[in-house]
């Protein structure tokens, strides 16, 4: 009686492994994905968004002067982009053009000699970047990406209007970033919109906090891998900034229901719930599409992260993303290879392009463009963001993006339970130096 | 059942065609307690049926398809793979990092947690909704039509949905007005797990709720009649004739209720991520946040892999303990 029968152990997996079948094959996830670039023709993926027609105009266009050799071209959303990207080179599946971040990500692409070292044959395109955002596309000295849209410096947003009315001064320093908070928070206001869901935007106040009290050589050594390299003071510091905000209610109390992705943290400043927001130079885009009337009556405000008194780093120093990058896989025959290089030359931001990014008001990763500002209707943030970026003795990539994907994991992790109270700055500390050795 | 047993010349065709049809396919040296009766029928009716060989598209599929990659997780699981370039045999290392990792054994936790949180909230919800819905009240239809509805909406939609409702800053407590809606639901630690196993529930129990009704709806209206005859109020007819009589359902149900449940995914993803700190991180999103995040594909194949064990076990257990591996008819003599 009390034997299993093959019907009890059939009954059994009949109702448990379509669910679970469905689970396995995602944890595997080593089947390539269906349109994988492939060896013998140009192929390229790209995000969708505001530049996606951009990048769209670019390939046709090379398509017109190259009727034999067109690019076939896909365009994903970011999350499912990083994914499919890393599954498709890993099989060997790659598109020619490999859109990323530079980084770790990159670093890792190169280790696996994914990509083909480029340089010496972009010069071209090379000579019409800002340089010290080409630099970011190297890895060990050889160039393997370059860049191939705008700049994105995280920017401190500010509603004007709030700030008049209460009297504010918008904040440069840290003194007067804590009266805004506190005056604010009296007058029922978030001072500091937050999208906590999405996480990353919180590592924009420690990459700014960090940078601020111990200047860019404390993340250096991180990069570097050095050991307890956590453990700088200047991260405890900041951390303990965080948490000095957080207490004074900086971010309101419901933080950790906002998300990004929908531009509910924009939302929260131009419908005057929030007074500031620091986010990344895209976020203009979704202030202009979503609040067209409170951009063009110059309710927008914006500023560098303010200087933290007695702080070792350049308060002219800028975190953010330099730019996006392409870096051509090494899995393309060689004259596809030749012919995505001259792609880059002659086609990736080239005048049409930069024009397309200044019309959408994004800061093209262009040299030169102080004059091209004139006129257009974004003149003022535009110009603000490009000096921004020029002035800068530092661009420091966003955190999660230079640290190879597991540490990058685990540092989002540690640093949202610092902002829900869950844990203090040492037991950030040690989990962070633990990745190091790893 | 001896109610029933009185009535017996009143039996439809139907329960007897099932009763006979849960016989089939016993294997003859089963101890069925009703096999030296049908045993001799059931050979002629075996060589009679279709042949074995229709079985080998199906089972191809599954092979292909389930017992493949299945089995590919279990020998990634000894491999430390980033997703690029070549896996390196690892040995035992992922398994111990998975039950060192304070997230992971965190997320086994709440997963359990999960597990019965939500059975204990769905399982009479949908127990009492589907004996509701199989009767004849007035207005039955509309109300069934408005239990039924979250089951035609998609998991993404409802996640999207619900996040949209349940925003603090924008959602319904605003359009409203009302102070005690204005609770950061889905964005404090303390809340976010119990506000996902709600819209969990709110997602499911239609379903469930779809297969008692079609339970109760089996139920000859002559068990219910003797029950009456014998005085049996309401209370006692649920308790005495419906609920044995729902057995098989309940079986089925609640397989499903806790297997599913360890398989909650999208709508989780979508409500949170995982988040608030790792409030509502359960197994199956930490195997994808460590497989597809973190591209440690070594841990997560760990990880996958005791989900399908758990999953397998916990649903041949219920089998066994239910006894519905032997699926006798609950209406022999009825």
């Amino acid at each position: 009686m009390m034997q299993p029968t093959r019907r009890a152990t059939l009954a059994g997996l009949g109702l448990a492994i379509p669910s679970l079948a469905v689970l396995s094959a995602c944890g595997g996830g080593t089947q390539p994905s269906g349109g994988g670039g492939s060896p013998s023709s140009l192929s390229v993926w790209a995000l969708t968004g505001a530049k996606q027609d951009t990048y769209q105009a670019s390939f046709d266009a090379w398509d017109e002067a190259n009727p034999d050799n067109p690019f076939a071209v896909e365009f994903f959303a970011n999350d499912s982009y990083k994914e499919k990207i890393r599954t498709a080179i890993g099989s060997g599946n790659s598109p020619t053009l490999v859109f990323n971040w530079a980084g770790g990500t990159l670093a890792d692409y190169v280790a696996n000699d994914a990509v083909v070292d480029l340089s010496g044959k972009v010069d071209d395109v090379l000579s019409r970047t800002i340089e010290s955002i080409g630099m970011v596309g190297q890895v060990d000295g050889a160039q393997y990406g370059v860049p191939n849209n705008d700049t994105q410096p995280v920017i401190l947003y500010y509603n004007t209007a709030l700030f008049e009315e209460h009297a504010v001064t918008p904040p440069t320093t840290w003194a007067e970033l804590m009266t805004a908070v506190e005056t604010f928070s009296a007058a029922g206001i978030t001072p500091l919109s937050l999208a906590g869901q999405s996480i990353w935007p919180e590592l924009m106040y420690i990459q700014y906090l960090t940078d601020r009290i111990g200047g860019e050589g404390v993340f250096q050594k991180i990069i570097a891998g050095e050991a307890d390299a956590w453990s700088d003071p200047a991260i405890t510091s900041a951390l303990e900034a965080i948490i000095e905000l957080k207490d004074a209610g900086a971010f309101g109390n419901a933080f950790g229901s906002v998300a990004a992705d929908a531009g509910a943290d924009a939302a929260l400043v131009h419908t005057g719930q929030a007074a500031m927001l620091l986010q990344g130079s895209w976020v203009y885009g979704t202030f202009k599409q979503d609040a067209p009337d409170f951009v063009a009556e110059g309710n927008l405000g914006f500023l560098n992260f303010p200087a933290k008194d007695g702080g070792a780093g350049d308060p002219a120093n800028v975190v953010g993303n330099p730019a996006n990058y392409w870096s051509v896989s090494a899995a393309a025959e060689p004259e596809i290879q030749e012919l995505a290089i001259r792609y880059l030359n002659e086609f990736n931001l080239n005048q049409d392009m930069v024009e397309n990014f200044l019309a959408m008001g994004a800061i093209p990763a262009v040299a030169g463009l102080e004059e091209s500002f004139g006129g257009l209707d974004d003149e003022a943030f535009l110009s603000f963001a490009y000096d921004m970026v020029l002035n800068a003795p530092h661009f420091q990539l966003s955190w999660d993006q230079a640290l190879a994907p597991a540490p990058a994991q685990e540092l989002l992790n540690n640093l949202s339970r610092i902002f829900l109270g869950e844990i203090q700055p040492e037991e950030f500390v040690t989990s962070m130096n633990a990745t190091l050795s790893a | 059942m001896t109610a029933g047993q009185s009535h017996a010349p009143l039996t439809g065709a139907a329960p007897a065609a099932a009763a006979t049809s849960a016989d089939e396919g016993t294997p003859p040296s089963s101890a069925h307690p009703g096999g030296s009766l049908g045993r001799s029928s059931d050979r002629r009716h075996l060589q009679t049926g279709p042949s074995n060989w229709l079985l080998v598209p199906a089972l191809s599929f599954f092979g292909v398809f389930a017992l493949l990659p299945l089995a590919g997780v279990v020998v990634l699981s000894f491999f430390a793979w980033d997703g690029l370039g070549t896996p390196q045999f690892a040995g035992l290392t992922a398994w111990f990092q998975v039950f060192q990792d304070p997230v992971t054994l965190n997320a086994m936790w709440l997963t359990l947690l999960m597990t019965v949180l939500s059975y204990a909230v769905q399982f009479p919800l949908s127990l009492l909704l589907g004996v509701f819905m199989a009767g004849h009240q007035r207005y039955r239809e509309v109300f069934s039509v408005l239990y039924f509805l979250p089951l035609l909406f998609s998991a993404a939609a409802t996640g999207i949905a619900f996040k949209a409702l349940l925003d603090p800053n924008f959602g319904i407590s605003r359009a409203f007005g009302l102070d005690f809606l204005s609770q950061d639901w889905l964005g404090s630690p303390n809340f976010a797990f119990y506000t996902l196993i709600m819209v969990i529930s709110w997602s499911f129990v239609p379903f469930h709720s779809l297969l008692y009704q079609a339970g109760v709806r089996q139920i000859p209206t002559s068990m219910y009649e003797a029950a009456t005859l014998d005085g049996a109020g309401r209370v006692r007819q649920f308790f005495n004739v419906t609920l044995p009589q729902l057995k098989y359902t309940i079986v089925t149900s609640s397989t499903l209720m806790l297997v599913g449940s360890l398989t909650y995914f999208d709508l989780v993803f979508i409500l949170t991520g995982g988040g608030p700190g790792n409030a509502t991180r359960i197994l199956p999103l930490d195997m994808y946040l460590t497989g597809f995040r973190s591209y440690q594909m070594g841990p997560a194949s760990v990880i996958a892999v005791i989900l399908v064990a758990v999953g397998l076990t916990l649903s041949l257990i219920l089998n066994r303990v239910s006894g519905a591996d032997r699926m006798e008819s609950q209406m022999e003599g009825a």
